[in-house]
């Protein structure tokens, strides 16, 4: 089973969690930037994180023989505080980067006048890119939050085959696959979704653009997810095809529409990035 | 130094496409420096990153380019090339770090700055990028033994390190042997590489041969 998970903050977990998620079959991941636990306060922090989702954990991914890629975003929660709005003017010197490959985390926390703001300005700025769109779904009001959030991607005029709306529910499918957008699941041990319900849905709604993720982060979640989901499906019936779509094909096709997914082989062992040597490898070895 | 005007690219393996994107870079890189900001982070994806028989990479060699095509000097220059740093992914700074000699031809030790955030850092590829003939020619003496010591800890092979057969002095030795001990005590491998330096210098007094070196003990 070769997984590409589309959605997990890696600067959250252990190497413990890579040993795992390659022995899963975890070969791709994409990071999107959002909030930490800890609120931030300054822009410079955000550009310290950015330059880690672009540097630190890639270089730490590729010695466990998965490829890291990441989406850069001013994060719906924090763009309510005025102190870390100035990171709206440095997005476009990141969003020139070879491995983002879209615009995220954007949407809504608690759907305020300013997170609209941002919101908009953050879809303008992704079709200045050409690049696609990860749009968080709040967590709190989530059914009104969804609505409101296609309607201002309709009135952005980007097109809806290049947004993704995560973290969707049973009652907020339907809406987002008929706009023409595509579906997003994070599938954690307790709340958001889980594996069965995730298999009804699948069952109900059908493949085409969905993709299933395990968003895991610095909370109770399980980067193995997106496996345990495959599990599920084939014991559901679902083939071994029909799992490699939703699992690889789906994400691949979805953030290949940025032109930067430079996917490099995926067979075979860990393999280091460009120039570092995997054998010499300090993060492996213990980090001294 | 500006771009002559004539291509100075002839031998890279780049596509038609690429080779024209890449001299509509220099054009407006040499006319209005600041296009570099965006020219450079998409190097790759227009002229590629395939290896070159040198060492470097495709897309290394167009941003050796493009920095070359800066028609900046003195602070300007700085201030350019380390934002590009300070903003750039460890592609586009293993550039920069890599062209260092080229952008300071007088030996100034104006970027050295660069080459120590690097060595702070924890990424093999940075820290070797960062430890070529520009380090070897500036980095002070207990620095540059601190940043010998370094690789030997990360495991990158000390015959990436530029200048060590000229630097490698009596306390580089003592450093070494003192880890060889450590290691040994652990029962612990030591790396054969660190063997050429442990014992040349059992005098003190042992000067390096470099002219541009500026110690600090």
């Amino acid at each position: 089973m070769r997984i590409f998970d589309p959605h997990i903050h890696m600067t959250s977990r252990t190497t413990d969690d890579y040993e795992a998620m390659h022995a899963a079959g975890v070969r791709a991941v994409v990071e999107p930037a959002f909030w930490l636990g800890q609120p931030r306060t300054s822009p410079e922090t955000f550009y310290d994180y950015f330059d880690s989702l672009l540097g630190w954990e890639p270089y730490r991914a590729a010695q466990f023989g998965i490829q890291h890629f990441c989406t850069i975003a001013l994060n719906p929660k924090e763009a309510n505080d005025p102190r870390c709005l100035p990171v709206l003017d440095e997005l476009p010197r990141y969003l020139a980067k070879d491995r983002v490959v879209a615009v995220g985390e954007i949407g809504y926390d608690s759907m305020t006048k300013e997170e609209d703001e941002v919101l908009a300005r953050q879809l303008q700025l992704a079709v200045e890119h050409g690049l696609p769109a990860l749009v968080h779904t709040p967590h709190r009001d989530k059914a009104a939050g969804t609505r409101r959030t296609l309607d201002v991607v309709r009135e952005s005029g980007i097109a809806p085959e290049l947004v993704v709306l995560d973290h969707l529910n049973e009652l907020t499918v339907g809406m987002v696959l008929d706009s023409g957008c595509w579906a997003g699941f994070s599938v954690y041990p307790k709340t958001k979704m889980s594996e069965d319900r995730m298999v009804r849905i699948l069952r109900e709604h059908g493949l085409d653009r969905v993709m299933v993720n395990s968003a895991a982060d610095w909370g109770s979640s399980d980067p193995l997810k997106t496996r345990k989901t495959g599990l599920a499906m084939l014991a559901d019936g679902f083939t071994a095809d029909d799992v490699d779509r939703v699992l690889w094909r789906n994400p691949v096709a979805f953030y290949d529409q940025s032109g930067r997914l430079d996917l490099d082989d995926t067979d075979g062992e860990p393999k280091p990035d460009d120039t570092s040597s995997f054998e010499g490898n300090s993060i492996r070895r213990g980090g001294e | 130094m500006p771009n002559s005007g004539t291509a100075p690219h002839p031998s890279l393996p780049l596509t038609p496409e690429a080779r024209a994107w890449l001299d509509t870079a220099l054009t407006e890189i040499a006319t209005a420096p600041t296009t570099i900001r965006t020219l450079f982070p998409a190097v790759r994806r227009h002229c590629g990153r395939a290896p070159l028989p040198d060492g470097r990479t495709v897309d290394e060699a167009v941003r050796a380019l493009l920095l070359a095509a800066l028609p900046l000097r003195d602070q300007a220059l700085t201030d350019e090339v380390g934002a590009l740093h300070r903003y750039g992914d460890p592609a586009e700074q293993r550039a920069v770090l890599r062209a260092l000699p080229r952008l300071d031809p007088e030996g100034t030790g104006r970027f050295l700055d660069l080459v120590r955030q690097t060595l702070r850092g924890n990424d093999n590829t940075l820290i070797e990028a960062a430890l070529g003939p520009y380090a070897a020619a500036h980095l002070p003496a207990d620095e540059y033994r601190q940043a010998v010591l370094k690789c030997v800890f990360c495991e990158i092979p000390l015959a990436r390190v530029a200048g060590l057969d000229d630097r490698a002095d009596a306390e580089l030795a003592r450093m070494l042997g003192d880890f060889a001990s450590e290691r040994t005590a652990a029962g612990r491998p030591v790396p054969e590489d660190i063997a050429p330096f442990l014992h040349p210098f059992t005098t003190s007094g042992t000067t390096t041969s470099g002219t541009t070196i500026h110690g600090t003990e």
